[in-house]
């Protein structure tokens, strides 16, 4: 049976757990039914999760570990001359095997051992098909049955059944570890790979990034040279136009919607900026690479500049549009947390609106700024499409905004897209940046929101 | 004299108001520039966009000549499904501009009929044997140089070189315009086909259905997993280190950058787990674990809000805590819960960096059938055509971005509504 076809089988057998539950409870309470400890339907709530959780359980760890066994179970029923071979050629053959039982083509002429591999593979497989249906269909019938002869009416099944409840929420909660430890995990292992080949030093501080390494020996014009500068420089030089946009604009624009406007209109104005960041990245991509890089273009033809068309400055301004709304509004929420008595104090003695926001709200509202400031910098580091379609993949060491540079996250992609082999040096760079990547966000994350706290503190 | 402090005020004054004026106009240019971006961001790619919901049409009066479909007359769909189209085609044109006689020209006068026509003949004389014979007119969709000819995208005062219509293209277009042969409608074929390589070819319904399923496995995972875990959070969770770790941990997951997700997806479900490349069902799982803090961190704010009295009401007529947040807590939070996961919905749907780790890039024409097969989604659908050099792709990228604001537009509206409707104050 197919994993679909069980699962909906579980679920009439839970319902059908249920309703037995819930009516031997009854059965047992007799007409004394107020004897029960639980209201009935928690009998039955209990028997359905012995049901249905530890057959759910059983078939997720099947199929997690189902491919491997029969792999290792083919191999070892091989030939001795196919087990020589080093492991990407045993692979091959795996996939071949697995390419003639899905009928699809396969990469060589099967000699008569792999058609008998391939058979035995087959065979495996059915089994283990088979072998499944029924280990999970017994053991459900095995929890319900179980859970059935517990019901009595001193049983407590409310609680039994709320602690089940309670342990599948914490379950539930602790997916964010496990989605952190995922990410560090998955960049940490292929880094590590890649640093065996790079040395970690050539990485951090080799000046030139050509990542396209050689097939054979005697190739020319491709030697691989793994030196991350340029794309520093690269995404330093994109996040800081960005912010040079995004940080003047965003914290004025606040300053104005939360001391000056009219409420009125900050309740038009503040949604409508805040439209912006709800604009998909790719959206701000393609804006960049049709609108933005032309009229630059041609602005700087006007003035007499060569602007590449894939500029930094294109991509820099665009992002730095995107990102107006964040500082923004961190920065009202911040400004609105300075408390209304230093406002007061501030122009009971006298000081116009400006100088009393300059002198007061500002001072001390900094240290919630800045934190804003960092999260959107990390934004800006992290961005991708935009810098994908915008800024180009030349990995030239300038600063000059008018030229294409090239970022961490374009390299990420580009690297990533298309056919990947994981032992080359190439694909594994792209893990090598994504930790940085993903520890210099993390930084800047954890400055920024210890910084926020702190400051929240103060006032609260 | 010696000034008095009233005077030395009074002599500051007009500076002092002078730079709050200053002051406040910056606050206001600012908020004029935000502002100024969005709009120009919409008109240019309204602009750019609006014309790709037509398409020109070219009339052709095809003879289903028998000796070229079906010369032993057998009606045997096998020969009519292999049957030289193409031929038909060509035969019309000809028969149109007779005077074409050199090959070369020949074969740019047939271009002018997209590839795709050939398509809908087949389908015709498939869905109805009896045509063969007979004449008919009908539409077929012009190619995409003579649809941007069309709409005037291609100036015919260019010089010849620089236009990708020659000459004598364009006296045939004319030609053909002035019969009537050629009309632009309603472009059908943009909402109903996948992606093709000929832009007139080109729709985005493979796309839309790639992100209704990718949105489908990311809603079924992150909602309950989501209020499950702001439920524990907000509800049991003794105050510890291991609670403080999890929030961190949320609070840092919030801010990862949307492409180390796709690292993790990359690494963890296609090499790890062996998933197939390119199908939702990956692409809904790596966008579930990104949306997973929006969902939470919405949803834990919703509970908060619920009030005490409502809790201690339920626990005063001897609820359990969990009958308590079961029965009466959740029904209250749940409008603003919804609201978060619609916004987080917002943003799966909008995000493609991930979904460019785990193969969602690949060319595929064929509409998905299923959360397994292979497919893209829309905003790379987006980012693909922006790849393209086809000057017709230009309009269908901005129409496809149209399409997905006005997706994103009514998810926010949405979540608006809910929370104006179900918005109760304590």
């Amino acid at each position: 049976m197919s994993t679909p076809l069980l699962l909906a089988v579980l679920l009439l057998l839970t319902a059908a757990a249920f309703e037995f539950g819930r009516r031997r409870a009854l059965h047992l309470a007799g007409p004394e039914f107020r004897t029960l400890h639980s209201l009935p339907r928690y009998y039955g709530s209990f028997t359905a999760l012995w049901c249905a959780l530890p057959a759910l359980v059983l078939l997720g760890t099947w199929l997690a570990f189902e491919d491997e066994i029969i792999t290792s179970l083919v191999v070892a029923d091989l030939p001795a001359t196919y087990q020589s071979l080093s492991e990407p050629e045993l692979n091959l053959i795996i996939n071949d095997l697995r390419n003639q039982l899905s009928g699809n083509v396969v990469s060589q002429e099967l000699s008569p051992d792999m058609q008998a591999a391939a058979e035995h593979y087959g065979s495996l497989r059915a089994t283990s098909k088979a072998a499944m249906a029924v280990i999970f269909l017994s053991v459900a019938m095995l929890g319900m049955g179980l859970a059935w002869r517990k019901i009595a009416p001193n049983f407590w099944a409310r609680n039994r059944v709320e602690a089940i409840i309670k342990v599948l929420l914490i379950i539930c909660s602790t997916l964010a570890i496990f989605t952190t430890i995922g990410i560090v995990l998955s960049v940490l292992f292929e880094s590590i790979r890649f640093f065996q080949a790079v040395p970690v030093f050539d990485f951090l501080f080799g000046l030139e990034w050509s990542p396209q390494t050689a097939i054979r020996e005697d190739q020319v014009g491709s030697s691989g040279a793994f030196g991350a500068v340029p794309l520093f420089a690269g995404t330093l030089l994109i996040s800081f136009i960005a912010m040079l946009v995004a940080a003047p604009i965003g914290l004025t624009s606040a300053i104005y919607l939360s001391e000056y406007s009219h409420p009125r209109f900050r309740a038009t104005a503040k949604p409508l900026l805040e439209i912006l960041a709800g604009i998909p990245t790719v959206v701000y991509g393609f804006f960049a690479a049709l609108t933005v890089a032309p009229l630059l273009r041609n602005v700087g033809t006007y003035f007499g500049l060569d602007v590449s068309s894939e500029s930094a400055l294109a991509a820099g301004l665009v992002m730095g549009i995107m990102i107006i709304p964040f500082v923004s509004s961190i920065s009202d929420d911040v400004i609105n947390a300075v408390p209304q008595s230093l406002r007061d104090g501030s122009l009971a003695l006298g000081s116009t609106q400006s100088e009393m926001i300059r002198k007061v709200v500002l001072p001390a509202a900094l240290p919630g700024i800045v934190g804003g400031l960092l999260l959107a910098i990390s934004r800006a580091i992290g961005e991708t499409m935009i810098v994908v379609m915008a800024a180009g993949l030349a990995a030239k060491l300038t600063v000059n905004p008018l030229e294409a540079v090239t970022t961490v996250t374009v390299q990420i992609v580009t690297l990533l897209v298309g056919d990947q082999e994981f032992d080359s040096p190439k694909t594994l760079a792209a893990f090598a940046l994504g930790l940085m990547l993903f520890l210099v966000t993390l930084a800047l994350n954890v400055i920024a929101l210890y910084v926020v706290r702190k400051y929240r503190e103060q006032y609260e | 004299m010696t000034m008095t402090t009233a005077d030395k005020i009074q002599a500051g004054l007009k500076k002092r108001y002078a730079a709050e004026r200053r002051f406040r106009s910056y606050g206001l240019v600012s908020v004029t520039i935000g502002l100024a971006a969005l709009l120009f961001l919409f008109m240019s790619i309204i602009g750019k966009g609006y014309t790709a919901f037509q398409q020109t049409y070219l009339k052709l009066d095809v003879q289903f000549d028998e000796a070229i479909i079906d010369p032993q007359a057998t009606r045997d769909p096998q020969t009519l499904a292999r049957a030289d189209y193409g031929k038909l085609i060509k035969k019309t044109m000809r028969e149109r501009f007779p005077d074409v006689k050199n090959r070369r020209d020949k074969r740019k006068l047939y271009k002018l009929a997209s590839p795709g026509a050939v398509f809908i003949i087949q389908d015709m004389v498939r869905k109805d044997p009896e045509l063969i014979g007979t004449t008919q007119t009908i539409w077929v969709p012009a190619d995409d140089d003579v649809d941007m000819f069309i709409k005037g995208y291609i100036n015919r005062d260019d010089p010849e070189s620089a236009r990708r219509l020659k000459d004598k293209e364009i006296a045939w277009i004319d030609a053909l315009a002035a019969t009537g042969s050629l009309e632009k409608r309603f472009n059908k074929t943009f909402f109903t086909a996948g992606d093709s390589r000929e832009p007139e070819l080109a729709g985005i319904w493979g796309a839309v259905v790639g992100s209704f399923y990718t949105l489908l496995v990311t809603l079924v995972l992150s909602f309950p997993i989501g209020v499950a875990t702001a439920v524990y959070l907000q509800e049991f969770a003794p105050r510890n280190r291991w609670t403080d770790l999890i929030e961190v941990n949320i609070n840092n997951l919030a801010a990862v950058p949307s492409i180390v997700f796709g690292l993790l997806g990359l690494s963890v479900f296609l090499n790890f787990m062996a998933l197939p490349r390119s199908a939702p069902l990956v692409g809904g799982l790596v966008l579930s674990l990104m949306t997973l803090p929006t969902v939470i961190i919405a949803s834990r704010a919703s509970l908060q809000s619920v009030p005490p009295s409502i809790r201690e009401g339920a626990l005063g007529m001897g609820a359990s805590q969990m009958q308590m947040i079961a029965h009466h807590v959740l029904p209250l939070a749940m409008p603003g819960m919804l609201t978060g996961t619609i916004i987080g919905m917002a943003r799966a749907l909008g995000e493609s960096a991930p979904l460019l780790m785990i193969g969602m890039v690949a060319f595929i024409v064929n509409i998905p059938e299923g959360p397994l097969d292979p497919s893209t989604v829309l905003p790379v659908q987006i980012y693909l055509w922006a790849d393209t050099p086809e000057r017709a792709f230009v309009e269908r990228t901005s129409a496809a971005t149209l399409v997905l604001l006005a997706f994103l537009v009514a998810m926010n509206g949405a979540a608006v509504w809910l929370r104006k409707r179900f918005e109760q104050r304590w």
